[in-house]
């Protein structure tokens, strides 16, 4: 059906919606009970190894718990993102 | 073999006690023996919700702590034949009942012939929660569909199971069907894609719960109230009998519909 008030709002979400977005996002963190504390950790890790390969830009790095579409398409699936710029390959990793 | 079972939640003030009060109440009138324990020491509510309040003389630490015999703590509701309370004591706190002592409660009353033994557990994850799980066979989970008592839904769900009480059922308490039309509040279709787990009932907010708890009759008993009735075939898919979910239709949907006509143009 055409909603004529949407229309005229200009297709705002409606504040179910709304409450369904944030409360997946809430429940990842939730569900992972991953801390920030335990997140360094792991940044540190993943650096330490990284840089026996290759040279990193370590203040852009970005590593986040988020959420993505299970391949199945069974619902979302926590996944962990990890953005790490890299500045040079180190020659004597081959 | 009676069956524990407990009624929780994690958050407050989402309807555990008005739940337990209604599905003791509808089991006793299918015909089961049926115990209420108050498992909210400190706080105890059942026995208000339950009208019983005047003839409480010994509760549930007085059982525990030996004080008593556990048929001298046990309320007889008059009203309906097989409904039993074991209020909580008042001046005490949590601490002075342990999930072994809880255990070893839940298993007397079994012993005693009831069919059903069902725990109002205190809101929270702390000493109060583990007393009133410790004894249950399984869980029902109530919440209302906000943001902040699903999450805790979640919660509670995940520490049921790391308690081995698998696959536990949501009650899905306070829905305004006008307001889900409106996609205003999410839906039951909503809340069971973000917890997967089984919706034992969805209960629509209703007066004549705040109308019977004024009372201390629970709403189950009234014919006429939906919410009653949404507690009433609660009551029959826990005997185990094939009961569909309630359609509710918006209060006005009638008006609605005609606006909706006038809308389209």
């Amino acid at each position: 059906m055409f909603d004529f008030l949407g229309f005229f709002k200009g297709k705002e979400p409606t504040s179910g919606s709304v409450a369904k977005d944030r409360l997946k996002l809430v429940l990842v963190h939730d569900r992972v009970n991953c801390s920030s504390q335990v997140l360094e950790m792991l940044k540190d890790d993943i650096i330490k190894v990284i840089s026996n390969y290759m040279e990193i830009d370590r203040a852009e790095l970005d590593i986040n718990i988020t959420q993505t579409q299970a391949e199945d398409n069974s619902g979302t699936v926590p996944v962990l993102y990890a953005n790490i710029p890299i500045k040079s390959m180190r020659r004597n990793s081959n | 073999m009676g069956e524990v079972i407990v009624i929780t939640s994690g958050k407050g003030g989402v309807g555990k006690t008005t739940t337990t009060a209604n599905l003791g109440c509808g089991l006793a009138i299918s015909g089961k023996k049926v115990a209420l324990v108050d498992a909210d020491i400190g706080l105890r509510n059942l026995d208000v919700v339950m009208g019983l309040e005047n003839r409480i003389v010994y509760d549930l630490v007085d059982v525990v702590e030996g004080k008593c015999r556990l048929k001298q703590a046990l309320i007889k509701d008059k009203r309906y034949a097989g409904l039993y309370l074991l209020p909580a004591a008042q001046t005490r706190d949590k601490d002075a009942v342990s999930p072994e002592q809880m255990r070893k409660l839940c298993d007397n009353l079994k012993e005693d012939e009831f069919d059903y033994i069902i725990i109002d557990c205190p809101a929270g994850i702390e000493q109060g929660f583990k007393n009133a799980i410790a004894g249950a066979d399984r869980a029902l989970v109530v919440t209302t569909p906000e943001v902040s008592a699903v999450r805790d839904a979640d919660r509670i769900i995940g520490l049921l199971e790391a308690n081995e009480l698998i696959n536990p059922s949501l009650i899905l308490n306070r829905v305004r069907p006008d307001m889900v039309d409106r996609g205003d509040m999410m839906s039951m279709d909503d809340v069971n894609e973000i917890l997967a787990v089984d919706i034992i009932g969805v209960v629509p907010d209703d007066e004549s719960i705040v109308i019977q708890t004024n009372k201390g009759e629970p709403a189950v008993t009234v014919e006429s109230s939906k919410a009653g009735q949404a507690y009433r075939n609660i009551t029959q898919r826990i005997l185990g009998n094939d009961v569909p979910l309630m359609v509710f239709e918006a209060e006005n949907s009638f008006i609605d519909k005609l606006k909706k006509l006038f809308r389209k143009g």
